[in-house]
């Protein structure tokens, strides 16, 4: 079992589910957030379900933590054993004849995720998780848009997380379609694949910065 | 054409090398990559000085020996072709072209452009075979029935000629094209499926041992393959391997 664990395969399986998993994530964040633009009830609603329902915050949140920490862990791990493999470098590499840059740099765009995770968990996470479990205050179903919006009054903040969207664009043109490779789904259906890996990776993205703008302009 | 080389060369697999630089002159458009270096190689020895050693054998594409990292890709700027099959013509009068060996912790120089693939071998030692009776008792291989469709995917992983380009192309040095095809030849006819679980499970374990890097699906071995082999095959070994884990 532990030369199964070990096995570049069974890493890069891992790896690929992991990023599965949060590829439905983004998606519902995504669709929670863009209620934001449309009605600010919706979107209060839909954010007091989230964290408040037992099943999402007991069960999903612990799973989407590990999931993130696995991925960035493991992301890690395969790029120092990749590094090794090719101990002396090429003088002259011309990796661009054969490959995106996207998939030779998902490390690279993976870092300014983790870098905005940053960001973003100190903006909303750390809040939420001092409001509920520190100062344990009452639950106040109307507060989370405010809580939010008030974020994105700041043109910087605004910038960075605009920018930190475009490297989850690049990083999700290869790895979408690249994680359905990884779990052996490589068939007929594999061009549909790259096709909705494509518009994924550049509506859900477009998306989020849609709305972190549309939240700027709005506090103009 | 008149051509600057730029040649890492490097005594023994314990020696430093090091990147040297070469004139070559009235080089045919119409001669290959390989005889221009034996061009250069006569040009050495008549100065009395070392020439450059490179893998080559049947110079028709087909062994899987020459290699040669060109102009940063293996087997040069052409596509679907091994280094005896590329042509000067691919190149411009002036141009300065940079040879050096393929490079992967798996692979280490022996002298010059020359590296050691045995680790190829200890993977296809792993598994890559079926065991079948010869003692005269051997069922015809023609009586088995095959689908015509995995007799045509069984084929073309069969085509793979273990050159290493793959390895050579992949930013991480990953050997899983070679590895997949390996595999898949077999794991597609019915003759293969009776060792496929061990077969799989032997092949990677092997790979993994010799240090080359993981598959990042990049894509690069497929585009820089001489024999055109598909990363289905890596995604076909994914799924054996998988299976076989669970057994």
């Amino acid at each position: 079992m532990s030369g199964i664990i070990k096995s570049s395969i069974a890493r890069k399986v891992a790896m690929a589910l992991s990023a599965l998993f949060l590829l439905v994530f983004l998606l519902q964040h995504f669709i929670i957030n863009f209620s934001s633009v449309c009605s600010e009830d919706t979107f209060n609603e839909l954010s007091h379900f989230m964290g408040t329902n037992p099943f999402i915050q007991y069960l999903m949140q612990p799973i989407l933590i590990f999931g993130v920490v696995f991925h960035f862990v493991m992301g890690f791990i395969l790029e120092a054993r990749n590094n090794s493999a090719r101990s002396v470098k090429y003088v002259k590499y011309n990796g661009g004849a054969n490959s995106s840059w996207m998939s030779r740099n998902m490390i690279f765009s993976g870092i300014v995720i983790l870098a905005f995770l940053g960001l973003h968990f100190y903006d909303f996470w750390f809040p939420e998780i001092a409001h509920k479990y520190i100062h344990a205050l009452p639950e106040d179903p109307g507060r989370y848009y405010g809580e939010m919006v008030v974020k994105f009054h700041d043109p910087i903040r605004v910038g960075l997380y605009c920018l930190a969207f475009v490297f989850l664009a690049l990083h999700l043109l290869h790895g979408f379609s690249s994680a359905f490779q990884s779990v052996g789904f490589n068939n007929k259906y594999t061009p549909a694949v790259k096709k909705l890996g494509k518009a994924y990776a550049i509506i859900i993205p477009l998306g989020f910065i849609f709305i972190a703008l549309f939240h700027y302009f709005n506090s103009l | 054409m008149n051509l600057t080389l730029k040649i890492w060369r490097q005594k023994n697999a314990n020696a430093k090398g090091a990147m040297e630089t070469y004139q070559v002159e009235n080089i045919s458009p119409d001669s290959s990559f390989l005889e221009m270096l034996d061009i250069l190689n006569d040009q050495l020895i008549n100065e009395g000085k070392e020439p450059v050693a490179f893998d080559h054998d049947c110079r028709e594409g087909i062994c899987g020996m020459c290699s040669l990292q060109i102009n940063g890709e293996p087997h040069g700027p052409g596509r679907g072709i091994t280094t005896c099959q590329l042509h000067m013509r691919k190149f411009k009068d002036g141009d300065t072209i940079f040879i050096e060996p393929f490079r992967a912790k798996a692979f280490p120089v022996i002298k010059d452009l020359v590296v050691d693939r045995s680790a190829f071998d200890r993977i296809q030692h792993a598994g890559g075979y079926i065991s079948v009776n010869t003692s005269g008792n051997t069922q015809d291989a023609n009586g088995i029935p095959v689908e015509k469709h995995n007799a045509d995917k069984a084929f073309d992983a069969a085509t793979c000629i273990g050159c290493g380009a793959c390895v050579a192309a992949c930013k991480n040095a990953s050997a899983m094209l070679f590895t997949s095809a390996k595999v898949s030849q077999f794991a597609l006819l019915p003759q293969g499926r009776v060792e496929a679980t061990d077969r799989v499970l032997n092949m990677v374990k092997q790979m993994d041992l010799e240090g080359f890097g993981n598959c990042t699906n990049t894509g690069a071995c497929e585009i820089e393959c001489p024999k055109g082999i598909s990363l289905e095959n890596i995604a076909r070994m994914n799924r054996e391997y998988l299976k076989a884990s669970i057994k």
